[in-house]
């Protein structure tokens, strides 16, 4: 059993003085679920517990009959060493599936890269061969990492599309709210005709009536020789902490529901069923 | 294509990891001259330019201008240097990469730590003791933007203070006898992915600066401050249109590819450049007499190599500038369209070297991409391009058009995989800097011995969003050692004697007038070795491993010292003093899988030594 939620049965230990939790005095269990997430990146988290991935903790929490405690970190390079690996928590929301940084529980959504345009713009394109794109203005973001873009970038580049693409950092300028939002707001306001995006963050922003924006899924879905648009996402958890994974999973079993609810509430566009959720 | 039998030997290095301990370090390599191998030597007592008489202290990063580490001191000699012993030691209480030179000026010796970027102002009359510290209080959150660990390169004196920069991108003055702030600029945005790490130069009254951050879409620069006050003298930028870059009617590139207008914008996808990397965040040379300064720009970034077709300008070169308005006098670009992360920000050795019967004005660059350049510096002018490590990503440098030879079956490719390319990303050298000495005429090169494999498509994931990279995997080049230590004859561009060590060599080196050339190890030995033949006289085991810069200085008791810094880190280090995970192969960018076995060779450390006799 993990610390999060056994030797922390005394949340308050740490702030409240003393004489309030003695440890022989037995009380109503309060259990604490320790999460670390950024506090400036929608529609995943923030430090108002705006993002889905909060709403998503607070799901847990209830089921779990504990009380969710945030360590804040910008999510960049570093992040599940600084925080998940160093033992400043012990449950990161949302990485892919196939993460090898930690241990992942099974997925609970499966979404895709989508292409984002104007709906006045009328741009119909749907697949990375479409020839348009070697003459649109297309936006993507730049990672941050020597040699790593995100996969659209790769299909794009793999076809020789390359003078007409245009770059936003995904770590952008962090003193602005939700700094991967900037390529929305490219296609909005016309410096692009057309993004590639992850379909969580595209949904979230097209979802605002006044943006008037259309989400296509890519495709293909998996580019050859193998480069996929699709991943499932999970939770992670330390590389030891086997039953907290199993844990984890149970609850995500149980509230598939609400969990359902709460990504469609935020647009997540979701492709096929995350296979580990579907019921056999 | 690559011989199967090193690939087996690499193979059999990495599953053999860790499984070594009781091997003595180090191994000689036999295809190279032998230390001790009678080597005929010619001293070059007039090669230094500009050389002025010792005068015992270690101001700049490099102690001269032309950046040779050099220290005409030579009470310690290869005599008696087997008698050397511990004098003092000092605890910067910070355990990170400890890459900086210490300073000596006057009586007090000066070192700055990793973040948060403490500057130590040590009493040498009573040694060791502190006489002040300075905490500039960078913001924590720069650590997070910091790529390679939080490393500092240093300080340097001039006219009374000291002037470094802060992680967070604050370039400070220090009143060297109080620790008062004079001043503080900012330069930078952490906001934005930018860090300073580098240790300024300071020439004819301004501070020469330059920002690290090249993979997160920053644009390089090197800044200019008025050494008074901290205001901006001027900018260099090193990608976008020339009035950024501070070309104008005084640049005159050797080579034709570096001639027309607007490169910077023109050598890169449209607007690739404004996030196009080309950052500074090494060494900086200065000769006086041509009233030039030489540096470095690093690779292009942060698009992957098929997104951003071009030369890139002017990344992965070398600059030369008036110091007063930074406007360019010629320019040499040892990676046109860098595939490998081979940052091109190594120091530039300042020699005037008898080259074909005639003496030359030269810079010597031990370049990350494998190759020891001899540049005219005076026009930028290639004069040789000679390997000086195991290499298979470049064939040559071709000495009409300057340009590197590929080997295009090494070049990377998304999803395909590709092995044996060699030298790997932290190149045959890494920022660590050569000495040089006039009584030898040799280079002393601490540098790396490894290869790397691209293999599948990775999935990562950052900002709540999937990306792919390839799955980089470092290990050990030909004969299974990760490290060398190189003497290298610039006039005849072939090596002396080579020395292997087990680790990549992340420390500086530095040579005296007494013929010992003193460096350090990752598992943590301080060597002196002859400089004539390259003969171990001496080590000493200190608490952590060395990736820092030793100096050579006379006390205030007339004595001669050496000093340099202990705590492993930086990039190599990181699977110590970052702790990361050993099973993630793909941690420290595919590095921390070549040194996995680090952390049974040192913990972390920071700890100054100062050895006398």
């Amino acid at each position: 059993m993990t610390r999060a939620l056994t030797a922390a049965i005394c949340a308050g230990c740490v702030s409240l003085s003393a004489p309030s939790c003695a440890p022989s005095k037995p009380r109503a269990e309060v259990r604490e679920l320790r999460v670390c997430a950024d506090p400036n990146n929608l529609p995943f988290s923030n430090s108002r517990q705006e993002g889905f991935e909060n709403k998503l903790a607070n799901i847990i929490a209830r089921d779990m009959n504990a009380k969710v405690q945030y360590t804040w970190w910008a999510q960049r390079r570093g992040f599940i060493r600084n925080t998940l690996n160093a033992g400043k928590c012990d449950v990161v929301m949302g990485v892919p599936s196939s993460f090898e940084l930690a241990l992942t529980t099974n997925a609970y959504y499966r979404s895709t890269y989508v292409f984002v345009t104007r709906k006045d713009r009328k741009i119909d394109v749907r697949s990375f061969d479409d020839p348009r794109l070697r003459n649109l203005r297309i936006g993507v973001h730049l990672v941050g990492d020597d040699g790593a873009n995100t996969p659209p970038v790769h299909a794009l580049s793999s076809r020789g599309v390359v003078g007409n693409v245009r770059g936003y950092m995904l770590a952008g300028d962090y003193s602005r709210p939700n700094p991967p939002a900037r390529l929305i707001e490219a296609v909005v306001n016309g410096d692009v005709d057309i993004a590639i995006v992850w379909g969580p963050l595209a949904g979230y922003f097209a979802k605002a009536p006044a943006a008037a924006l259309r989400i296509v899924p890519v495709s293909p879905a998996i580019d050859l020789p193998f480069l996929p648009q699709v991943y499932d996402i999970s939770l992670a958890v330390r590389r030891s902490d086997k039953k907290l994974k199993a844990k984890l999973d149970a609850v995500l079993e149980r509230e598939q529901g609400p969990i359902a609810a709460l990504l469609a509430e935020y647009g997540v566009p979701r492709v096929g069923r995350a296979s580990s959720l579907a019921r056999s | 294509m690559q011989t199967p039998r090193w690939v087996a030997a690499a193979v059999v290095l990495l599953l053999g990891l860790g499984c070594e301990r009781d091997a003595d370090p180090p191994a000689v390599r036999t295809a190279e001259p032998a230390p001790g191998a009678s080597t005929t030597l010619t001293p070059l007592p007039n090669s230094i330019p500009n050389a002025a008489p010792e005068d015992g202290q270690w101001v700049r990063p490099a102690k001269d201008y032309a950046s040779t580490r050099y220290s005409g001191l030579s009470e310690i000699n290869t005599g008696n240097v087997a008698n050397l012993k511990v004098a003092w030691t000092f605890s910067t209480g910070v355990l990170r990469g400890q890459e900086a030179a210490p300073i000596v000026a006057g009586n007090t010796m000066y070192v700055v730590t990793p973040y948060p970027n403490i500057l130590y102002a040590l009493d040498l009359t009573k040694p060791g003791e502190t006489k002040w510290a300075y905490r500039p209080r960078p913001a924590a959150a720069a650590q997070g933007v910091a790529c390679c660990d939080v490393v500092n390169r240093g300080a340097v004196f001039d006219n009374g203070r000291i002037f470094y920069n802060t992680l967070d991108n604050y370039t400070v003055a220090v009143d060297a006898a109080n620790g008062r702030e004079v001043w503080r600029t900012k330069l930078g945005d952490i906001n934005l992915g930018e860090t300073m790490t580098m240790a300024p130069l300071v020439v004819k009254g301004k501070v020469l600066v330059g920002n690290s951050g090249g993979e997160m879409g920053v644009r390089g620069w090197l800044t200019a401050l008025n050494e008074s006050d901290g205001s901006v003298a001027w900018r260099a930028y090193h990608t976008g249109p020339d009035a950024d870059v501070l070309i104008g009617d005084s640049f005159k590139p050797f080579y034709a590819q570096d001639k027309g207008k607007d490169l910077g914008v023109r050598s890169w996808p449209p607007e690739a450049w404004k996030v196009g990397g080309g950052t500074t965040w090494g060494w900086i040379s200065y000769d006086p007499s041509l009233d030039l300064i030489f540096y470095g720009t690093a690779n292009p970034g942060p698009w992957n190599a098929e997104q951003r077709p071009g030369d890139n300008k002017w990344t992965s070169g070398a600059f030369a500038r008036d110091p007063d308005d930074g406007q360019a006098k010629w320019f040499y670009q040892w990676n046109p369209h860098d595939l490998f992360d081979y940052d091109g920000i190594n120091e530039l050795i300042l020699l005037d070297l008898p080259i074909k019967g005639a003496t030359r004005k030269v810079l010597v660059r031990p370049e990350r991409n494998g190759f020891i350049y001899v540049l005219d510096r005076t026009s930028g002018e290639v004069l040789s391009a000679t390997p000086y490590a195991y290499l298979t990503s470049l064939k040559s440098v071709d000495l009409r058009t300057g340009r590197p030879i590929e080997v295009k079956e090494k070049e990377p490719q998304m999803g395909v995989v590709k092995r044996g390319i060699c030298p790997a990303a932290p190149g045959a050298k890494d920022w660590n800097p050569s000495a040089y000495s006039p009584r030898t005429g040799l280079i002393y090169i601490p540098h790396n011995n490894l290869c790397m494999d691209f293999e599948g498509v990775e999935a990562n994931y950052i900002a709540g969003t999937p990306y792919v990279g390839a799955n980089v995997k470092i290990y050990a080049g030909p004969g299974g050692n990760r490290g060398e230590f190189t003497a290298w004859d610039p006039v005849n561009a072939r090596p002396a004697w080579k020395i292997a060590e087990r680790f990549p060599v992340f420390s500086a080196a530095v040579v005296t007038a007494g013929d010992v050339v003193f460096y350090g190890t990752m598992d943590g030995y301080f060597k002196a070795l002859d400089a004539r033949d390259g003969h171990e006289l001496w080590r000493f085991k200190v608490g952590s491993g060395i990736i820092g810069q030793p100096v050579a200085y006379r006390g205030p008791d007339g004595k001669e010292y050496i000093a340099v810094l202990s705590g492993v880190g930086g990039w190599p280090g990181a699977i110590v003093a970052g702790q990361l995970d050993p099973r993630d192969s793909t941690a420290a960018l595919g590095f921390a899988d070549a040194m996995k076995d680090l952390p049974q060779y040192s913990t972390k450390g920071g700890t100054l030594y100062v050895f006398s006799l």
